[in-house]
């Protein structure tokens, strides 16, 4: 193998910026919240005692390090040798009770009493309410009306875990309203409440800082995937909404010589049917129309219907260290059938656009190691699935 | 520097002893907002704001998301909205009021300039803080346009001369930590935000968000050079009172603020 020249992913500038993307458009209400977020975040990660509180969460309570799995009928079916990161098995069955317990127990340092999220398939509301509930913390999650009905199990589990959950009645209903209700809920409650932002947009330092709290998979999965190849993969794949478990993943792999790829749902692609635009607080891509009003997107997954994309991806794409495929809604019922046949894993919906995308390149990855993040299991989506095949 | 066409207005207000109101009229709403516009003029609002409707308005509470929502439905845009006020004589200054995304997707320079052929004096962005405006500011400044910045509750108290430095038009105090809406009480954050922001300052000071009644009008004007009404207004304008019903309700409020 040749020396790589790619670098590790880099922190963002004094301004939040990676590249041309990032930075902080919020009202003047926020402003002092964001900064008080950055420093008390700075301090916590350098404080031993932050990260063992975290690293004993991760490891007792979410169940980490999480598997690497290698798909061995699926290896065969496609020619290549795939292996899947197995964030489906922690604890609330996503990736993203990483990013949750890293900003729970901020919150707890920073003195807040309430916790407020959106979420779009639910995971993120769930983890968030879970947290919550074992920190003793209240917790209010905004989910547009249209993931309510379509992923029920979810809204169920957070109201059981004690969490309110708010429906977002305007826009398309959908990620991109619960996100503009939860920051209206956080313009109106900035003192007793940390906003909980469940991917890697919003304004600096949520990028950065979700991207840190899941660089955790991406170190594991990197061990992991050397310890039974002796070298890094050829090619890393994950689903991308917001883009966090993408960024997690791709944070292990960056200074590799490997080939990273985030795929997006066609009815949502940001990367590749956006233009730079800025909403929910920093410039990356968007879906917008020629006046700049933010497009809606329409994706079968709830977690991934959202016309905007982490600022981080936007750099990664226009830099070319990352690029972004689509897929359609059609290929991921494909995939999410597969996965669950050849294998005996029920993949998320959001998951199954990483692998429709491996299953579609199948010929141009024949004979190539791949690594794919499965970001979270697909219980949640079986009421949804049973609608569409019947 | 001179003062803009929009801080004149208001400075005239304060020095002759009066208190400063402007209105919010969402634009685009309805075949009649030019018409309400003017009207509102006429009631004795000292200068407006148009509401450019946005697909995402995350400062704005239920009243102005829907009646952005009916806006948008209509076919609104910012050009058509711009291209309507371009020679038509509202009888009062006019700002814009709109999010990032819409100046920063005409490029910034166009939307200044084309902010001026329109007539409109000033622009006010609620989700531009001050340490993102820098770009903003130079073109609104090359262009000739007031950028109005907003100063928050929760703004510690060296940051609002920074704000009061760079706005021009008039610094909007941000009466409460929240959306805009109308409230049944108005905030005690109403009249501290005017009190803290006064002794920094000599521009207009004017409190907005939260300002519904009259009587609430004149409570959080005692203590800076008067207020901004969006919402109560727009409430009327979405219930069809048409120019004449949302003229009433502005004179109301010009009435209050002149009785003190
Ligand atoms: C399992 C799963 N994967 C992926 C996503 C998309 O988010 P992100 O792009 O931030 O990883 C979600 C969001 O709800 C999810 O639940």
């Amino acid at each position: 193998m040749t020396e790589s020249a790619n670098a590790p992913l880099q922190d963002p500038s004094p301004d939040g910026r990676f590249g041309d993307f990032g930075g902080q458009f919020v009202p003047e209400t926020l402003v002092p919240a964001c900064q008080e977020l950055e420093r008390e975040f700075r301090a916590a990660w350098v404080d031993p005692s932050f990260r063992a509180d975290l690293d004993h969460l991760l490891a007792e309570y979410a169940g980490r390090p999480s598997p690497l799995t290698e798909c061995h009928n699926l290896s065969e079916e496609f020619g290549c040798r795939l292996f899947v990161k197995r964030e489906d098995l922690n604890h609330t069955g996503s990736h993203k009770i990483n990013n949750v317990l890293g900003q729970a127990l901020l919150a707890k340092r920073m003195g807040k009493t309430r916790l407020v999220a959106e979420t779009g398939a639910g995971q993120h509301g769930v983890a968030t309410a879970t947290a919550a509930a074992l920190m003793d913390m209240e917790c209010c999650v905004f989910m547009g009306e249209v993931d309510v009905a379509r992923q029920e199990l979810n809204v169920f589990r957070m109201r059981l875990l004690g969490a309110e959950v708010r429906t977002a009645m305007s826009g398309s209903r959908t990620l991109k309203d619960a996100v503009n209700e939860a920051m209206r809920d956080w313009v109106a409650t900035v003192v007793e409440s940390h906003y909980c932002l469940g991917s890697v947009n919003g304004p600096h330092p949520y990028p950065w800082m979700v991207r840190t709290f899941h660089e955790v998979l991406g170190r594991e999965a990197r061990d992991q995937s050397e310890a039974v190849l002796g070298a890094p993969p050829d090619v890393v794949v994950a689903c991308v909404g917001g883009g966090s478990n993408a960024i997690g993943i791709f944070s292990g792999f960056a200074d590799a010589p490997t080939e990273l790829v985030g795929v997006e749902p066609a009815g949502g692609a940001a990367i590749g049917r956006g233009v730079p635009g800025v909403v929910h607080g920093s410039v990356s891509y968007l879906m917008q129309d020629e006046f700049g009003q933010v497009q809606e997107a329409e994706s079968i997954s709830a977690g991934l219907d959202y016309p905007g994309v982490g600022p981080e991806h936007a750099h990664l794409s226009a830099s070319g260290r990352a690029r972004y495929e689509p897929v359609t809604d059609a290929e991921v019922v494909e995939a999410f059938q597969l996965m669950s046949r050849a294998e005996g894993i029920i993949p998320a919906l959001e998951s199954a656009h990483a692998l429709a995308w491996i299953s579609r390149e199948r010929a141009s990855l024949a004979g190539k190691s791949v690594v794919m993040n499965l970001s979270g299991r697909g219980d949640k989506d079986v009421a949804q699935m049973m609608d569409i095949l019947s | 520097m001179s003062a803009g066409p929009f801080e004149a207005a208001l400075r005239a207000r304060r020095d002759a002893g009066g208190k400063c109101l402007v209105v919010y009229v969402t634009g685009g709403l309805g075949d009649d907002w030019l018409d309400t516009a003017r009207a509102v003029a006429a009631a004795g609002a000292d200068a407006i704001e148009i509401g450019v409707p946005f697909s995402d308005p995350v400062m704005d509470g239920p009243t102005i998301q829907a009646a952005n929502d009916l806006a948008l439905a209509a076919g609104a845009t910012p050009t058509g909205i711009l291209d309507a006020l371009r020679g038509a004589d509202v009888g009062a200054p006019l700002a814009v009021m709109t999010y990032y995304n819409i100046a920063f997707r005409m490029g910034l320079e166009r939307f200044a300039e084309s902010l001026v052929a329109a007539g409109v004096s000033g622009c006010i962005l609620p989700d531009l803080p001050l340490e993102e405006a820098g770009p903003w500011l130079e073109a609104a400044g090359v262009a000739g346009v007031e950028p109005i910045l907003l100063a928050a509750p929760t703004a510690p108290d060296e940051r609002l001369p920074e704000i009061c430095a760079v706005s021009r038009g008039f610094v909007y105090g941000v009466g409460l930590l929240g959306v805009t809406g109308v409230r049944s009480e108005l905030a005690a954050s109403a009249v501290e935000i005017a009190t803290r922001l006064k002794p920094v300052t000599d521009l207009p000071v004017l409190v907005g968000v939260g300002i519904g009644t009259p009587e609430q009008a004149v409570e959080a004007s005692a203590h800076g050079d008067g207020v901004i009404v969006g919402s109560a207004v727009v409430q009327r304008m979405v219930d069809g009172a048409g120019p004449e019903g949302v003229g009433e309700l502005v004179a109301s409020f010009r009435a209050a603020l002149d009785a003190g």
